[in-house]
């Protein structure tokens, strides 16, 4: 076991990655990658009351978790690394160049995204950043649930992910 | 429950939609009750929906399904800044139906505690 999985996700810790992924994949731990939420104790606390007490979730900034990865691949717990957006998954892949696999668990609807799947919205802007992350030799899937299967970033591109 | 007001219950999926389903066939109560659900929606605009629907309706209280959830969550952001606002979380059947008829909300809350429970089979030996 170690820190696997790789999910961005615009809704952070929520059933999906607490119950969904927590529960089957016998989830120990989170590491929560989002600046404003590091530096805010409200935020955290936020975040704290959604974890079961048997998970632990960790805080930390991009330039934390690079700095602290490699203790988060050492622990003998499985563990998932969230972030709310690409643009963090992106600084944090160039600085940590041995991510090999990101995972589009959630991005909902806004202004200016389109529908990609049933629960992956996206802007050509963040298309255009998902694409830079598989051009890195990233691989890039959209799996909400541990049960669904991986959907190829072509495919969802395609707009051909499940609906 | 002020009866001009309604309260919201806020879920995944359809949560909602089936607990007042539910909650009008047993007892016609779920037009004291807003449905919210979480479908599709970013977090910011989970907020946005239940920051309207509070101030339309004069919401009180906000029952979710998960703890965990982002619709809890982003019920709590609203306490942030609507300190009278209450979050019931976990929520189930039992304790909305209690509320819904005249109960008193922490009563309701432990009647849905209480209605939690696992019946085993008996096996002819």
């Amino acid at each position: 076991m170690t820190l696997e999985i790789f999910r961005i996700d615009d809704r952070l810790v929520h059933g999906q990655v607490v119950v969904g992924w927590g529960q089957p994949c016998s989830l120990g731990f989170l590491v929560l990658v989002d600046d404003e939420v590091a530096r805010s104790e409200w935020e955290k606390e936020l975040y704290r009351m959604g974890v079961p007490p048997e998970m632990e979730i960790v805080f930390e900034s991009v330039e934390g978790a690079v700095a602290r990865l490699a203790e988060y691949r050492a622990d003998a717990r499985a563990g998932m690394l969230l972030t709310g957006d690409i643009d963090t998954m992106t600084r944090l892949v160039a600085a940590a160049p041995d991510i090999h696999t990101v995972t589009v668990g959630g991005l909902h609807h806004k202004p200016g995204r389109v529908p990609r799947s049933r629960y992956v919205f996206l802007t050509p802007e963040e298309e255009a950043r998902l694409l830079e992350l598989a051009a890195r030799g990233v691989t890039v899937v959209a799996q909400d649930v541990p049960q669904a299967a991986a959907t190829p970033l072509a495919v969802m591109l395609r707009g051909e992910g499940p609906t | 429950m002020n009866e001009s007001s309604r309260d919201i219950v806020a879920g995944h999926g359809t949560f909602a939609a089936g607990i007042l389903s539910a909650l009008e066939q047993i007892a016609g109560r779920a037009d004291r009750f807003i449905a919210v659900s979480n479908a599709d929606l970013e977090p910011g605009a989970i907020e946005a929906l239940l920051r309207d629907t509070i101030a339309t309706h004069r919401s009180r209280v906000i029952f979710t399904d998960l703890s965990a959830g982002s619709c809890t969550i982003a019920a709590r952001r609203i306490q942030r800044d609507q300190p009278d606002l209450v979050v019931v979380t976990g929520v189930a059947l039992p304790t909305i139906l209690s509320y819904a008829c005249g109960g008193d909300l922490l009563k309701s809350v432990e009647r849905g505690r209480t209605a939690l429970t696992m019946v085993e089979g008996t096996r002819d030996s």
